[in-house]
């Protein structure tokens, strides 16, 4: 059996309402919340990015996992705002929690997929016998230009997930990734924020993977909806994860409680894996879970897992999503804007 | 100002919290120390620091030094760990009429500065109520 | 060891001094000591300074100093304590003159501020902190002494008044200063609408960037007498403590073990107690600072600092006047100088010369220097020979 040895979870503690975006932009915050089906998204303070996100997140696993983390082999973080165009986030985490020097790392990349990929490559490595344990990490404190669609959406969080043999807390059934050229969202180095096609994110990118890793991953293990409990999908916004989910026949008590990005926003690399989380916060011993997640260039990888009893046994050990949700303090635009680095500052700023 | 080797040398107190703890009295101490300064003792071993504690005193840095203006103003204070280790840390994600001597808080993974948007960034522990 | 007098005192202005260099300040207040002193020549020298290499880019001022002054070949040492640099080149001078290896030692401290912008002076007076474990939190002098204040309100209840009324008397005494940095009057309330640099410490709890220099010449007393133009002052004791670099291992946030040690030293040195002295310089480099020394000096009890400066009891008619200077607050903080500057405006006490400012009859003066968040303190006691 190979599987989720611990999980964890991080959210910044500040928000922003989407009525302070849209004052200031003068576009409707009500129908905005509508379409969108989202309240609030996280902020990340000045002093936090992908990589101090990536680090709770990974403590919050160590924590449940409750392995020596020498005997991690592998550290694997996925992201598409890391701090350094050229210098691992992998290298830092590693030697930060402990699991230095004996170990090998990688910066994942893969528009919102970076997480469920460094997830993949673990729970591989692990499978091949190389190495004991393996962390994935999904993390992102992405931008989203002012006036654009996005800053309604973009938001800072991560998930992170040690991968093993033995203590299982949920096993991995089965995978299956989806993945064609299809340019739908981007952002060229050196660029401060992203490109995105409008109506072309739908149809041809996030709903033909989505849907064709899921069928994929169904057919292979040979399970309908019917039988899986719950079902997570990457959500850029409210409403497509529940479109998705229903085009795929699952109802919508199977989808909530991986349904975050109302209170969330989007995560990016940590979207669809901290959706995830929430759905492990809640789920008891036997429960099958689909986790299918989306990145923009276009992919989706989709996983099938079982919850074991051991779930219930280390959970305690660290917050759950819920606990971080409640703990939050609200900011203003001007704040915001400040704080993601969007004013322009003088020389001593 | 901020230089590599040194950043790079001191990354075991920084990231992983190391401390050290004399084996004749037991006084711990962050950063590690080679002498014991309370008892002269060269018996030392290296220890991992608790990760929570509470405040000793504090105040709130409303004009930052170069280099930290970004994070401005900004708590920080005395902190004593679990097992009575001090250290001063930045006390981030806190109201400020929250914070108050003898509340209790937990260390959290932060960058502590980096030099310009070119240089080089360091990361280290800050703490938060909890 | 012989016994040690102050025979020549000498100091500039103290400010923003645009016009002079690090050189001039030092030639100007090492000439007027001189003079003062009646000496013919000089057999060595100590310069307190704190840090000309990051404020004026140039170390080895010793040497620099003895030449502008005409003094090579003579032996000349540069002495570095944070801002008990200037009383820890008193105390070398000291030991070189009672000792018997010197007969005329200068002593001089000097600082250069304001040729850098306030954010590069506020940086090197950080460097004074432990720079890895605190400099590296973002802490700054004020938050540091701002740590100290908070702790001494809660445990002894000291006011936001009290800390207020430290810098109102010594703006009040600098007024009368004509070498004062400030010469305006404030209350409390300009003390508590300045601008907050870390709570609770606003602006004007915390003593300025600075320019000055002060010097003093030192002579065996046996020798002194001989000079025969000024009442005879000699440094009965000086002591001298260290302390943790790093506040948050110390023992105490409300007391400077430093101070406590180096008082001790001195008092023993001299055969004096806390109540005979008639007039101390403390070092005020925030409002709080002169709360907790007047304490630790043993001129009240621990945590009725605050009182004691609200009852008027440190001010110039009070029980023990304290920085009737006007204090590194009034006066300035040139911070190499400052140490000097104290033994300086003290002598001007003890020989009857302190215009304005003059205790009624002193005869026993203290001058207490702390460097850094008192990681080193220098407390010395001069007496009227």
């Amino acid at each position: 059996m190979i599987g989720i040895v611990g999980y964890g979870s991080y959210i910044p503690w500040r928000r922003i309402r989407i009525e302070e975006i849209a004052k200031v932009w003068k576009q409707d915050a009500e129908v905005l919340k509508r379409g969108l089906l989202i309240k609030e998204k996280t902020v990340p303070a000045k002093d936090e990015d992908s990589v101090t996100i990536a680090f709770e997140a990974s403590k919050n696993a160590l924590k449940r996992a409750q392995i020596n983390p020498e005997d991690i082999g592998a550290v694997y973080i996925g992201s598409e705002s890391k701090p350094y165009a050229v210098k691992p986030s992998s290298s830092i985490i590693a030697d930060a929690l402990g699991i230095s020097p004996i170990v090998h790392t990688a910066d994942y990349e893969f528009a919102c997929k970076a997480g469920s990929e460094s997830v993949f490559v673990s729970y591989s490595l692990v499978k091949a016998g190389l190495v004991k344990f393996a962390l994935g990490v999904g993390s992102d404190t992405s931008q989203g230009a002012p006036r654009d669609a996005l800053e309604y959406t973009a938001s800072a969080g991560g998930a992170a997930f040690i991968m093993g043999s033995e203590n299982i807390i949920a096993e991995v059934i089965e995978t299956f990734s989806y993945t064609t050229d299809t340019p739908d969202f981007w952002r060229r180095d050196g660029q401060f924020y992203p490109n995105h096609t409008g109506p072309f994110t739908g149809e041809p990118a996030y709903f033909t993977h989505i849907i064709n890793s899921a069928k994929g991953l169904m057919e292979k293990a040979g399970v309908s909806p019917k039988e899986i409990t719950y079902a997570v999908f990457h959500q850029p916004n409210g409403r497509f994860p529940l479109r998705v989910g229903k085009r795929l026949g699952f109802t919508k008590e199977q989808l909530e409680p991986g349904w975050i990005v109302p209170e969330v926003g989007n995560t990016y690399s940590g979207c669809s894996l901290l959706g995830f989380t929430a759905v492990l916060d809640i789920a008891k011993e036997g429960d099958i879970i689909l986790l299918t997640s989306f990145g923009s260039g276009a992919g989706s990888d989709s996983f099938l897992f079982r919850i074991t009893k051991r779930l219930e046994e280390v959970r305690g050990n660290a917050p759950t999503l819920k606990d971080m949700l409640n703990r939050k303090h609200y900011v203003d635009y001007a704040t915001y804007a400040y704080l993601r680095g969007k004013i322009l500052m003088g020389k001593e700023g | 100002m901020f230089t590599i080797p040194r950043i790079w040398r001191e990354k075991k107190q920084r990231y992983r919290l190391e401390g050290s703890k004399c084996k004749k009295c037991s006084y711990t101490s962050f950063p590690p120390r080679k002498v014991c300064p309370k008892c002269g003792s060269e018996e030392l071993e290296i220890i991992k620091l608790p990760e929570t504690g509470k405040i000793l005193t504090y105040t709130i840095v409303r004009n930052a030094p170069i280099g930290f203006t970004e994070f401005a103003p900004y708590a920080v204070g005395v902190i004593e760990l679990e097992d009575g280790t001090r250290m001063l840390a930045q006390i981030v994600d806190s109201n400020f009429e929250d914070i108050d001597i003898g509340k209790k808080v937990k260390l959290v993974f932060r960058k502590l500065f980096s030099e310009g948007e070119a240089g080089v960034i360091i990361y280290g522990h800050k703490c938060k109520l909890i | 060891m012989r016994e040690v007098a102050v025979v020549g005192i000498g100091i500039t202005k103290f400010g923003a001094l645009w016009d002079k260099s690090l050189r001039d300040l030092a030639i100007e207040a090492s000439l007027e000591a001189i003079n003062d002193s009646g000496v013919d020549h000089i057999d060595s020298m100590y310069v307190g300074n704190f840090s000309a290499g990051t404020l004026i880019e140039q170390e080895h001022i010793a040497p620099l100093v003895a030449d502008y002054l005409g003094q090579n070949p003579i032996p000349a040492t540069r002495i570095e304590n944070a801002c008990a640099s200037g009383a820890s080149a008193l105390k070398m001078g000291f030991i070189e003159v009672a000792s018997g290896m010197s007969d005329v030692v200068m002593v001089l401290g000097v600082e250069k501020m304001t040729d850098v912008t306030t954010p590069q002076a506020v940086y090197s007076l950080s460097l004074a902190a432990d720079r890895e474990y605190e400099g590296y939190q973002g802490i700054t002098f004020p938050a540091l002494f701002a740590l100290v204040a908070k702790r001494h309100m809660f445990e002894f209840g000291t006011t936001r008044k009290q800390l207020s009324l430290v810098a109102v008397k010594n703006h009040k005494n600098a007024s009368k200063n004509p070498k004062a940095q400030f010469h305006n009057i404030i209350t409390t309330e300009d003390v508590e609408k300045s601008p907050m640099i870390a709570d609770p410490l606003h602006l004007f709890d915390c003593s300025p960037i600075t320019d000055g220099a002060a010097a003093v010449v030192l002579m065996p007393l046996e020798k002194a007498k001989k000079l025969n133009n000024h009442k005879i002052i000699k440094i009965a004791g000086i002591g001298q403590a260290s302390d943790t670099i790093a506040i948050y291992q110390r023992e105490s946030f409300v007391s400077f073990n430093a101070t406590i040690k180096a008082a001790e030293s001195a008092y023993k040195m001299a055969d004096k107690r806390p109540e005979d002295i008639d007039v101390a310089e403390v070092h005020d480099c925030f409002t709080i600072a002169e709360i907790c020394t007047i304490e630790d000096l043993g001129f009240f009890e621990k945590g009725r600092g605050g009182e004691a400066i609200e009852n008027g009891l440190t001010d110039i008619d009070g029980k023990i006047p304290v920085n009737p200077s006007g204090g590194l607050k009034g006066k300035g903080h040139p911070v190499g100088a400052t140490g000097v500057a104290q033994i300086v405006n003290l002598v001007e006490q003890l020989r009857g010369e302190a215009g304005e400012n003059q205790v009624k009859d002193p005869k026993i003066a203290l001058a207490h220097n702390l460097g850094g968040s008192g990681s080193t303190v220098v407390v010395t006691i001069l007496e009227v020979a």
